[in-house]
């Protein structure tokens, strides 16, 4: 089966049934989605499918071989972070970190629809995510910061 | 002397004549592993590695280490490599746990790398002639020779022992400074980041099939269903433990499934239907540990309950295992490595030394979660599949249902008052079973006690004072006289063990709720009762700091509820010795639904000299949230034979329509002063700030956690 | 009233017929009840069953707006006679109905009619509530005149039609009366009787209404429409395969979770939430009168379970649909009774009713307690599947059931997006 993710078309062996968590860290050897709960009530595992926020842990790879896949490792690397990673280390918005890449994803599907979205909207967006550490206030400090970011304001 | 007055007198190495060198003890943890280059090594080509027992937990703890050995060192963070838990090369430093990180390993670094750097400058000035500084990793003299630390590095130049004293750097290039922690990067970049991340060639997948309740007892398991499933390796059944092996993790998942529904148990579980009558009145061990004669005068008394909450990590807990002939390596995200070697060593039946572990992170643990267990039993699963790195990840409902919960416990409380409202005596008694079942022994460990020979676990034990376990906080550092007794409980009908704070959490909920109850009483502002009898000056001026930047006496006037609008304050020192913290809040309460919805929170804190301040205010801010969390939605579910709270439909935590509107952390940084745990101060007064607040806004006081909606509505419906 | 889009045509040809002969009920209207002083306490117990019946009538659901203040009015009912917002019934003396005396929260529960004398609109189900005993009303007045008072005015209708023509409609529809309990009954039943058909309305929903907005009395309890879902039929025509018991009706309604049935979701979870709060009593004597609507004896309940339970079987035993099998299987296919299980699907009611709609805002929206609460949960899939996906998925499960194809899946996928509802 052939997956777009991150703007590369993988030819991916594995049963269609597959969750695509699944084949995103074994087949693929990508870190960012994160097994939470298998269960689509944690958001630990949440990529974007063609702009809109999914649970990899509930969606089988069949239905999404038209789709355009993005994942943590979509918004920038390391060496070159992009601007919701940017603002993610700028307000040092992780503990543990484990919640923080399906966070930045559903605040990705966010901003890219609504790049001025409110404190209020963050918030409801971010509602399927759990974060034990309790790192939420600085969570929403940077995804209002990648907001700024992505509208080019510096 | 602490420290700054020691760098005020300037001078070198000190050494005491009066007690031989080697009987004083060493700063930190250098007294359990004194040989520097435990800590610190540098190798010919100039690389640093520096050495700590502790691990990361999302806590900072590495950055916080790695600022102090390069201000020592004085050097860039970025040339020290920092190696974490690991039983074939770091010191042993038990648990990382306690919020004892700075103090131990914190101190051991800063004098393992300041006494490090001085043998090094030493042996350069004996080279070059001269004096000379230490100046990015090299000796340099004044007119500009340099030596590298590499180049001075000979043999066993820091194979010595420690000395009691150290000539500190009293340089802050990097300590004091909120520098970026050094993980975050990868953690939102998708790099390589916990041990679930782990990838070895070969690498397989296992699932293990959790009994339904505590003690089942497998009868027969039809394995054809899940034998035939593609991708199945193996089927490992030892007693009770039973786990499927695939070589993909989706095909161990199915596996799953199917292997479970061939299970038949005998469940013998018998949970108890009234927690608080059952352990109020199960047999226990009473320890004074402090004492104070009574006083007559007018009395006032509360009792205070809390149930069993969970750690509940958002990544269920996860284990890498390879059992070879040399030996059985495990990557874990354990708080102990050493202390875990030796539970899986005597479960797989390997002596200590051919058991390596080997710290790799895990989503935050909040104490001792799975992650013990699953080590165990991915040995288990690698010893039957030797050669095969097997890695093991447990599903949402085993660590929900499995891990050890924080203890039930009760509270009572008894005080005596004098003339103008104030304390003169108090009685104070917790109930609770121990705060610690860590490994230890395979016994300790889930897998131990399931195979067909169990291993016993080991007693229970009451931690002792001045840490304590149940009894953790619950002397007030309030300067009135009280008798307090531990009343531990060694039966346990539900599996306990540490949960961040210990017992700190629900006395100082149960001291901070009771001091505004007697606040009322006396008719005296709740701040203002507290500042009257609390001496310790750091304790008054982080009171102080947190109702001022609140605007608490904008408050004072109004003593009634408005509206469901109310405000709380609360403080505690952890443990008596470790970080002062003072917390005020305000809060929204809906009578109707009884949802409470917390507003602002102002804390003030003091950890001593603060190696990074964004760290400290990290923890603190996480600590609120993770505290508000268990107080109003928190209570693990259980029927009579099984643990019903089995994800996070059937045991809600907070989410973000109920995180607060804005909460401040302000640090009072000292240097020089001893490093003060910070990880776990915040959650008790949180507890008790929230519990204030609630009594202010509604006009009742609840005394029983979690001050949950169905509660609240039933108290302020009566 | 109805509430669903496609009778919106018909709803103005009536509307037109309203209008034409408004001048005859132009003198149609009431008596006003004057002021009275905001009570100021009442026994606790009678508080205490006035919230129990408060629970059973579900007020909340119709008179607290989302993120509002309880019973403060403000939520939009959606009507085929346009848009009727729910009232502040809290007792506000200016916006609320703090100043309303028993007498006239009475005949506005019998009656339609409030304090000033206006008619109601039935979307408040007066003509359910009117059956309900004097003493309840007077415990229902207990509670309300005790809650919060929020100052809150109340919003417009609306509805193009004058009030006074509401006059002609009752007196069409509204069948005055206590309820009398039927002496060949058990009390349980009778109980369950009074509460359904009075204060817990149910008929408001699960039965088909007429042009003019009236539950068709002849077609009692046989399905009907809420805010977009189908309330399924509860008489013989009910579409749960396996026939409703009594137990499991009882659990249904105070857990929200009937293994072999149903999870309540949409506007049914709302009853649900505040079921939960009432006795095990009244819910078991709600359960008994709602399983005796399906007249079917118990030879044909058990000739049809049986046969439902056995094409279930060999419906989960088949493979082969990659998506069902890797977003569904994984927890329908285990039952409810094991670990991480969820209903099995070819026995919910959600498959075997006559339109796709519900299945469908479940799939897309999921199922979630309310925060904070225990409760099942079904992940959403909006964004995961396309239209095409979900079309595809439903019509599957739609023979996985057994049942019929439903007619337009596609269409209905179409109607049910977001913000169509």
């Amino acid at each position: 089966m052939k997956l777009d993710v991150n703007g590369s078309v993988h030819d991916v062996d594995a049963d269609p049934a597959t969750p695509l968590l699944y084949v995103l860290r074994d087949n693929l050897s990508l870190n960012g989605a994160r097994f939470g709960c298998g269960l689509g009530q944690c958001g630990a595992c949440v990529v974007m499918a063609d702009g809109e926020a999914i649970y990899s842990c509930t969606t089988p790879i069949a239905v999404l071989e038209k789709r355009k896949i993005k994942t943590l490792e979509g918004l920038g690397t390391a060496e070159k972070p992009g601007p919701m990673q940017r603002a993610f280390i700028e307000a040092q918005a992780a503990q543990c970190g484990y919640c923080i890449p399906g966070m930045m994803m559903r605040a990705q599907a966010l901003l890219e629809k609504n790049p001025s979205a409110s404190d209020a909207e963050a918030r409801a967006a971010l509602q399927p995510h759990l974060c034990r550490c309790g790192t939420h206030t600085r969570i929403l400090h940077a995804v209002a910061r990648a907001g700024e970011l992505m509208k080019g304001k510096s | 002397m602490n420290r700054r007055q020691f760098l005020q007198t300037g001078g070198a190495l000190v050494v005491s004549f009066s007690i031989p060198a080697r009987a004083q003890k060493l700063p930190g943890a250098l007294d359990r592993s004194p040989q520097l280059d435990s800590w610190i090594r540098i190798g010919a080509d100039g690389g640093i590695t520096v050495f700590t027992g502790k691990a990361e937990l999302g806590q900072g703890v590495k950055t916080a280490l790695l600022q102090i050995a390069a201000e020592q060192l004085q050097v860039d963070m970025q040339a020290i490599k920092l190696v974490t838990a690991d039983t074939a090369l770091t010191p042993n430093e038990g648990y990382t746990a306690g919020s004892n990180s700075m103090k131990d390993s914190g101190t051991a670094i800063l004098n393992a790398a300041a006494q490090a750097r001085e043998i090094l400058l030493a042996e350069a000035s004996k080279r070059l002639g001269a004096p000379v500084t230490a100046q990015n990793g090299e000796a340099v003299t004044a007119d500009g020779r340099r030596i590298s630390y590499g180049q001075l590095v000979e043999g066993k130049l820091l194979s010595v022992r420690a000395a009691p004293e150290s000539k500190l750097s009293g340089a802050r290039r990097f300590v004091g400074k909120s520098i970026q922690r050094v993980d975050i990067p990868a953690k939102v970049t998708g790099g390589v980041a916990y041990v679930h991340d782990l990838r070895l060639p070969g690498m397989v997948h296992a699932r293990v099939v959790r009994p339904p309740s505590y003690g089942a007892e497998l009868k027969s398991v039809n394995t054809e269903a899940a034998a035939e499933m593609p991708g199945v390796i193996k089927i490992v059944r030892d007693g009770n433990f039973l786990a499927v092996v695939a070589g993909r993790e989706w095909e161990a998942v199915q596996a799953l499934r199917a292997l479970r529904a061939g299970c038949t148990w005998t469940e013998q579980a018998k949970l108890p239907r009234d927690v608080y009558a059952t352990l109020a009145a199960a047999p226990t061990q009473d320890i004074v540990i402090a004492d104070a004669p009574p006083v007559s005068g007018k009395v006032i008394e509360a009792a205070y309950t809390r149930p069993y909450q969970l750690h509940a990590a958002i990544g269920p807990s996860c284990a890498v295992a390879r059992y070879e002939s040399a030996g059985l390596t495990i990557w874990s995200h354990a708080q102990g490595m050493f202390p875990l070697r030796g539970a899986v060593a005597e479960l797989v039946g390997l002596p200590a030394e051919r058991v390596h572990c080997i710290h790799l992170e895990g989503s935050g643990c909040y104490g001792h979660n799975g992650a013990d267990d699953v080590a165990g039993d991915a040995a288990l699963i690698a010893r039957a599949l030797p050669g095969k790195p097997v890695r093991v990840q447990w599903m949402r409902e085993d660590e929900h249902a499995w891990e050890p919960y924080g203890p039930a416990m009760l509270t009572k409380v008894r005080a005596t008052l004098d003339g103008s409202g104030n304390v003169s005596a108090w009685q104070y008694e917790v109930l609770s079973n121990t705060h610690s079942t860590r490994p230890g022994k395979a016994g300790d460990l889930l897998a131990g006690r399931y195979v067909e020979k169990p291993f016993q676990p080991s007693p229970p034990r009451p931690l002792p004072q001045p840490e304590g376990g149940g009894d953790r906080n619950a002397i007030p550092l309030y300067r009135f006289p009280s008798r307090v007794t531990n009343r531990f409980i060694p039966e346990m009908p539900l599996r306990v063990s540490a949960l961040r704070g210990l017992g700190a959490y629900m006395n100082i909920f149960s001291i901070e709720s009771f001091i505004d109850e007697l606040a009322q009483a006396a008719r005296v502002d709740p701040v203002e009762y507290r500042l009257r009898q609390l001496e310790d000056p750091r304790a008054r001026e982080v009171i102080k700091l947190a109702a001022e930047r609140f605007g608490w006496n904008a408050y004072k006037k109004e003593n009634a509820p408005q509206n469901g609008h109310g405000r709380g304050f609360a403080f505690a020192r952890y443990k008596n010795l470790a970080a002062y913290v003072a917390i005020a809040m305000e809060v929204d309460v809906e009578r109707e639904t009884g949802d409470v919805r917390v507003k602002r929170v102002v804390a003030a804190v003091d950890s001593g000299e603060a190696i990074n301040p964004d760290g400290i205010k990290n923890q603190i801010e996480g600590g609120i949230l993770q505290s508000i969390s268990w107080t109003t939605f928190e209570s693990a579910m259980f029927n009579d034979t099984r643990i019903t709270s089995r994800d996070w439909s059937s045991y809600p935590i907070l989410r973000f329509s109920h995180v607060p509107t804005s909460v401040e952390a302000h640090v009072i940084d000292r240097p020089g002063e001893h490093f003060l745990g910070t990880g776990e101060a915040a959650q008790g007064p949180t507890a008790g700030a929230l519990a204030n607040a609630i009594a202010h806004a509604t006009g009742v006081r609840i005394r029983d956690l979690p001050l949950n909606r169905a509660r609240l509505k039933q108290v302020l419906a009566a | 009233m109805t509430i669903t889009r496609s009778s919106h045509i018909r709803s103005h040809v009536v509307l037109a017929l309203f209008v034409m002969a408004a001048p005859l009920w132009g003198c149609a209207s009431h008596e006003s009840v004057s002021q009275a002083e905001p009570p100021k306490s009442f026994p606790r117990d009678q508080i205490a069953k006035g919230q129990e019946l408060a629970y059973i009538g579900n007020c909340m659901g119709c008179h607290t707006a989302e993120g509002g203040k309880p019973y403060a009015g403000g939520t939009p009912l959606k009507t085929p006679f346009g848009t009727i917002h729910g009232t502040n019934i809290t007792p506000d003396p200016q916006t609320g109905i703090g100043r309303w005396p028993l007498e006239a929260f009475t005949r506005a529960m019998r009656e339609g009619v409030d304090r000033g004398g206006r008619n109601l609109f039935p979307a408040f189900p007066y003509d359910h509530f009117t059956k309900a005993t004097d003493e309840d009303i007077a415990a229902l007045y207990a509670f309300v005149m005790t809650r919060e008072p929020v100052n809150r005015k109340n919003l417009g209708n609306s509805v193009p039609l004058p009030r006074a023509s509401v006059s002609l409609w009752k007196s069409r529809y509204l069948e005055r009366g206590v309820y009398k309990p039927d002496p060949a009954k058990s009390p349980e039943w009778n109980r369950g009787a009074y509460l359904v058909e009075g204060l817990g309305h149910c008929g408001a929903c699960h039965t088909p209404r007429n042009k003019l907005g009236a539950e068709k009395k002849d077609e009692a309890f046989a399905g009907g429409e809420v805010e977009g879902w189908h309330a399924p039929a509860l008489d013989s025509t009910s579409p749960s395969p396996v026939p409703w018991t009594v137990e499991a009706m009882q659990t249904y309604l105070k857990h929200g979770v009937a293994d072999l049935h149903a999870q309540s979701a949409g506007p049914m979870a709302e009853v649900v939430h505040d079921l939960s709060h009432v006795s095990d009593a009244d819910v078991r004597a709600i359960a008994t009168y709602v399983v005796s609507l399906d007249t079917r004896n118990a030879d044909q309940r058990k000739r049809a379970a049986d046969a439902a339970l056995a094409r279930a079987r060999a419906a989960l035993a088949q493979k082969g649909n990659a998506v069902y099998d890797g977003a569904c299987a994984d927890c329908h296919n285990l039952g409810r009774a094991q670990e991480g299980g969820a209903l099995e699907l070819p026995l919910g009611t959600a498959l075997t009713i006559p339109t796709p709609r519900n299945l469908a805002y479940i799939v897309r929206d999921g199922i979630l307690p309310r925060e904070g609460e225990r409760g099942g949960w079904m992940p959403a899939f909006a964004g995961a599947l396309t239209d095409e996906q979900l079309t595809d998925l439903l019509i599957y499960l739609r023979a996985l059931s057994g049942q019929p194809a439903w007619a337009d899946v596609a269409g209905d996928v179409r109607k049910t997006s977001k913000g169509k509802r």
